[in-house]
């Protein structure tokens, strides 16, 4: 079974991110990058697929700059078989719809059995690629996935999506989109064996025209970033407990109105 | 003419609209005051209600649009995208709105793909700027906030929970229903099972009016029953910070951060929590944060509104009965 995994590289969760030069983007000097964390957990859940089935080919494809190849080897050193990395100039400024037709074409090429994403990149946080590539592809998807079975004939996927409140069991038939949700399993961390290993497996160059692709103009336009309000000053309450928890309490009622 | 708002209808899967579709209609009231068209709401569901139909009226739903049909549900973004993107190029309309759910987050996300135009996940406001409609959304898990606009309409967006006020209710609207002749999708996969989370009586965390969490101060899995307890008296959810979960003391659907659930409760009490970066993210746009943590340097205390430096097993209980006291009343 081949199942291709795409995923984004991010600034780091600790990093405290600044507005850069151009509004429209970040300030990059010093960041620490690293692949999302839910990408992490797609990548793990196929390697597990095709470690259980005995058999397969796990392909990680980055939409990125150069230094999106890093994140690619990354997932090669946890044990990917080989890469993509979709970079072209057409690409440059691209909104989550134009990524997901390149994602959706270079799908069509590989023709996988199943497609795993992360929920989310946690760089802008949109969420949309799953259901977007699903989607111009026709086929079903099922997001924040907590659990995922594929059957012993390879047709099908028996996935547990999170909504409110339950868990909602579908089976689906394969081809289709999953996204995966925090819990979905523990990644590995790479071998010095995989890293080393890592540096002799393919990453391939796909341009635009590969794909039969010529650039779309963005549907979604960034005005431009800005910073969080400041929040008003908050005030530490002193005393015994017993005392500063009356005091809170009273605070919360009558001068914030908050119960 | 200007073309309608459409607000994707939330509902509890049992024929009741859901809260937040209040919310995303009395955003689509505002928006379309200024901007023209008229605001209608869109039901697909295996099972509306008249009490439904008349809500969405009271939430200021010009017209109705209702898709019923047992192939709808459950919710499946292959079933309920089609017939939606074909009324949507069909009625001309100038936006859809959704709310953040579970379903809505994935079927905007499908429908603006079948559109061809662009989405804004998770809006927290609007503005209207030259005539043109300008979302604000939190990215880098709400470290900075991102203003963005579209190149053509219709303007797709999903609303984030608790964030924004549904209008005053128009007692006594009688909603005009219309069920357009559509063609709905059989779709290919299927609900096997649905296993619902334990009640544990309390609100779900992104819905919550009020929310108290737990840290690595909790110091252990069983002490969260002292939040439990506070959070019955106050109708609170109870959630927790990363360390918590990756402890293993909390299941990850309870994660308040960067890679959990982001929360704009009313009120937010944060117990043992010291306020990492990343948590912080996840609910800095409550409205009140009360933290109370033993170390005075914890870096929540320089986002609450509120703070009590001291143990937290001691204060947790005697908030309960303080609140209990006050409830009473």
């Amino acid at each position: 079974m081949k199942i291709l995994v795409p995923i984004k590289q991010v600034p780091d969760t600790a990093t405290q991110v600044k507005i850069g030069a151009d509004p429209k983007g970040i300030d990059t000097t010093g960041i620490t990058w690293i692949v999302s964390p839910y990408d992490e957990y797609a990548v793990e859940e196929a390697l597990r697929i095709k470690e259980k089935r005995g058999q397969g080919e796990v392909v990680a494809v980055t939409l990125g700059s150069e230094r999106a190849k890093e994140a690619l080897r990354s997932c090669l050193a946890m044990g990917a078989d080989r890469a993509l990395h979709l970079s072209d100039p057409a690409w440059e400024n691209a909104d989550t719809l134009t990524v997901a037709r390149a994602l959706a074409a270079v799908i069509k090429q590989e023709a996988p059995q199943l497609v795993l994403f992360g929920r989310q990149a946690i760089d802008d946080d949109m969420g949309a690629m799953p259901a977007q590539v699903a989607e111009l592809l026709g086929w079903p998807c099922a997001s924040w996935i907590m659990e995922e079975t594929i059957s012993d004939d390879g047709k099908s996927v028996r996935a547990g999506r999170q909504v409110e409140g339950a868990l909602d069991i579908f089976n689906i038939p394969l081809p289709c989109v999953l996204s995966a949700q925090k819990g979905l399993n523990e990644p590995r961390y790479p071998t010095l064996k995989g890293i080393m290993g890592a540096k002799k497996k393919e990453i391939k160059d796909v341009k635009a025209a590969d794909l039969g692709l010529a650039a779309d103009g963005a549907q979604l336009l960034v005005v431009a970033l800005e910073a969080l309000p400041p929040r008003p000053p908050g005030r530490v309450i002193p005393g015994e407990p017993a005392e500063a928890v009356k005091e809170l309490v009273r605070s919360l009622r009558e001068d914030a109105k908050a119960i | 003419m200007v073309g309608a708002f459409w607000c994707i209808v939330e509902d509890d899967r049992a024929g009741r609209p859901k809260k937040v579709t209040g919310e995303v209609l009395g955003e689509a009231t505002r928006l379309a005051r200024q901007l023209g068209g008229q605001v209608e709401a869109v039901w697909l569901t295996d099972k509306a209600s008249e009490e439904g139909l008349k809500q969405l009226a009271e939430w200021g739903a010009a017209r109705v649009w209702l898709l019923e049909d047992p192939a709808l549900g459950p919710y499946r973004g292959e079933v309920w995208t089609p017939p939606l993107a074909e009324l949507a190029a069909k009625y001309g309309v100038q936006a859809i709105f959704g709310a953040v759910t579970a379903r809505q987050r994935e079927l905007l996300a499908r429908l603006a793909a079948r559109l061809g135009v662009g989405l804004s996940a998770d809006s927290v406001s609007f503005s209207v700027q030259d005539g043109k409609l300008v979302a604000t959304r939190p990215v880098y898990a709400g470290k900075l906030l991102s203003k963005v606009t579209w190149s053509k309409p219709p303007w797709l967006a999903t609303l984030r929970p608790n964030v924004f006020k549904p209008e005053d209710p128009k007692a006594g609207a009688t909603p005009q229903v219309e069920r357009p002749s559509v063609a709905i999708p059989q779709g290919t996969m299927t609900l096997a099972e649905r296993k619902e989370e334990v009640s544990t009586g309390l609100p779900e965390l992104t819905e919550a009016d009020i929310v108290v969490s737990g840290g690595r101060g909790m110091k252990g899995p069983e002490n969260f029953v002292i939040l439990e307890e506070l959070a019955k008296v106050i109708g609170a959810a109870v959630g927790a910070s990363r360390a918590a979960v990756d402890a293993g003391w909390r299941p990850h659907r309870f994660q308040i951060g960067q890679t959990g659930r982001t929360i704009s409760p009313k009120l937010y009490l944060g117990f043992g929590i010291s306020g990492a970066i990343q948590h912080l993210a996840g609910m800095r746009t409550s409205k009140i944060i009360v933290a109370v943590n033993k170390d005075p340097e914890a870096p929540i205390f320089k986002i609450a509104d509120y703070g009590i430096v001291g143990d937290l097993f001691e204060v947790v209980p005697l908030l309960a009965q303080e609140f209990k006291r006050l409830l009473e009343k």
